[in-house]
């Protein structure tokens, strides 16, 4: 005998009871509790099987079932109930299958209107005012994603080196410095690109970040994810002379 | 200011803006015409798109105006673009837009207790794409943050309004589930079957 396995992948625990109501064709007010359990118990054994993760929502609602289970079978105890409070003990589940259901409908009128939407298409690259000479100052994000940028950039054979801590951040303090004396604008990326290893990498980076914090640079960018440009900070420059 | 200036500004706005214009931008921009003056020179202006079988459409989005190309034209745009449209939201964003939608401002217990499942990385995708935000707090224990949607989620969606999504009342379930036929609806509603309060409130 041949096994066929089609696994629907459920998001949820109520997305699996919907789908073995829908599957049984049974009314959703109206749930036979003992077959639902047992399929339910069956797929959840299927996910086990597979080396699926079981979330703890499946749990959760398999004990719920379980429970309610237990409740149908056993007598109604006529000394604590009265008439009135005489529930079914499928209600709370019920309702909220039905409430789910209801914005399950409602993802799917969203996913409709998503695709017209999507078929309709507007300006929405904005267009730049001036190209070229605009510049901001680059926040902190930006420098951090041009550093991952570099890190990634890296060949990974270097990372496996051991080496000695050759390069400090006072010397790469110094060193920028001096390259700024010579260079007043210089290219965020071309600072990395003679480093030897992670460590220098690491250590340039924070040497910019010191000199930023010292006021001596500023960074600019004149387009979002584009270089970084560090810049001397004349004017601080002059307040100190 | 002529009629037929006007018109062309505000045609030409369209045209230029990135995303919808609202009244209020366009009138302090002419400043004159009224409001029921814009709106009707909008109405001719969308109407005359339509009538010339323009490539353009103009469409009332979020609360505001924006000129959109006509669907039809969808399948050589897409060509052109080709990422265009080729991210879908998945299906356990939509639900989890759907509850806050309708349910805001909603916590995240509150969501998770109509989905069944943690929604977590759902609400950061979302919150990352800028569809759904953090509205505040709650002033109840233990202060719950509250979400709720963004002008953004209107216009992803090409409605006007939040008010252009079905009423939940509209969904009722019965009899081997699934979408009844309108007919079938009110014989449901006769025989309310017990345990089939569908309000109800998941608190």
């Amino acid at each position: 005998m041949s096994y066929k396995v089609k696994l629907e992948v459920f998001e949820g625990p109520l997305d699996l009871l919907l789908y073995l109501i829908k599957k049984n064709e049974i009314d959703i007010y109206d749930i036979p509790i003992a077959t639902i359990t047992e399929q339910y118990m069956e797929y959840m054994e299927l996910m086990r099987m597979l080396d699926l993760n079981i979330a703890g929502e499946f749990l959760v609602i398999a004990a719920t079932l379980i429970h309610i289970k237990s409740k149908m079978l056993l007598p109604p105890d006529e000394k604590e109930l009265l008439p009135e409070e005489e529930e079914d003990p499928r209600e709370e589940l019920v309702r909220r299958l039905v409430e789910y259901k209801k914005f399950k409908e409602v993802a799917g009128i969203l996913q409709d209107l998503e695709g017209q939407r999507k078929k309709m298409f507007t300006r929405d690259i904005p267009f730049e005012v001036s190209p070229g000479e605009v510049f901001f100052e680059a926040s902190l994000f930006d420098l951090i994603t041009a550093f991952t940028r570099v890190l990634k950039d890296v060949p990974r054979e270097m990372f496996q080196e051991i080496i000695k801590d050759e390069f400090t951040v006072e010397q790469k303090v110094h060193d920028l410095l001096h390259m700024l004396v010579r260079t007043p604008v210089m290219s965020l990326f071309s600072l990395f690109k003679n480093s030897k290893n992670k460590i220098e990498i690491i250590a340039t980076f924070l040497a910019v970040l010191e000199l930023i914090r010292l006021k001596e640079i500023i960074v600019v960018q004149n387009k979002n994810f584009s270089d970084i440009e560090i810049v001397r900070n004349e004017k601080h420059r002059l307040n100190v002379e | 200011m002529e009629r037929t200036q006007i018109k062309n500004i505000i045609e030409a706005m369209l045209f230029v803006s990135d995303k919808p214009l609202f009244l209020s931008e366009i009138k302090s921009v002419l400043e004159g015409p009224d409001a029921k003056d814009i709106k009707d020179v909008i109405s001719e202006l969308a109407a005359e798109y339509e009538k010339q079988t323009s490539a353009l459409r103009i469409k009332e989005i979020a609360g505001g105006y924006q000129i959109v190309t006509d669907p039809v034209l969808a399948p050589w745009l897409k060509k052109l673009y080709k990422t265009a449209g080729a991210d879908r939201l998945s299906g356990p964003s939509l639900e989890t837009l759907a509850i806050i939608a309708y349910k805001q401002p909603a916590t995240k217990p509150e969501i998770e207790a109509i989905r069944g499942v943690n929604v977590d990385g759902v609400l950061k995708t979302l919150i990352e794409k800028n569809l759904v935000r953090i509205l505040g707090r709650r002033e109840s224990v233990g202060r719950p943050i509250i979400y709720g949607t963004t002008q953004e989620f209107l216009q992803y969606f090409g409605l006007n309004s939040l008010q252009e999504l079905p009423k939940l009342e509209e969904f009722n379930f019965t009899e081997k589930d699934i979408e009844l036929p309108e007919h079938l609806k009110q014989k449901e509603e006769l025989s309310q079957p017990e345990g089939g309060n569908s309000d109800a409130q998941v608190v």
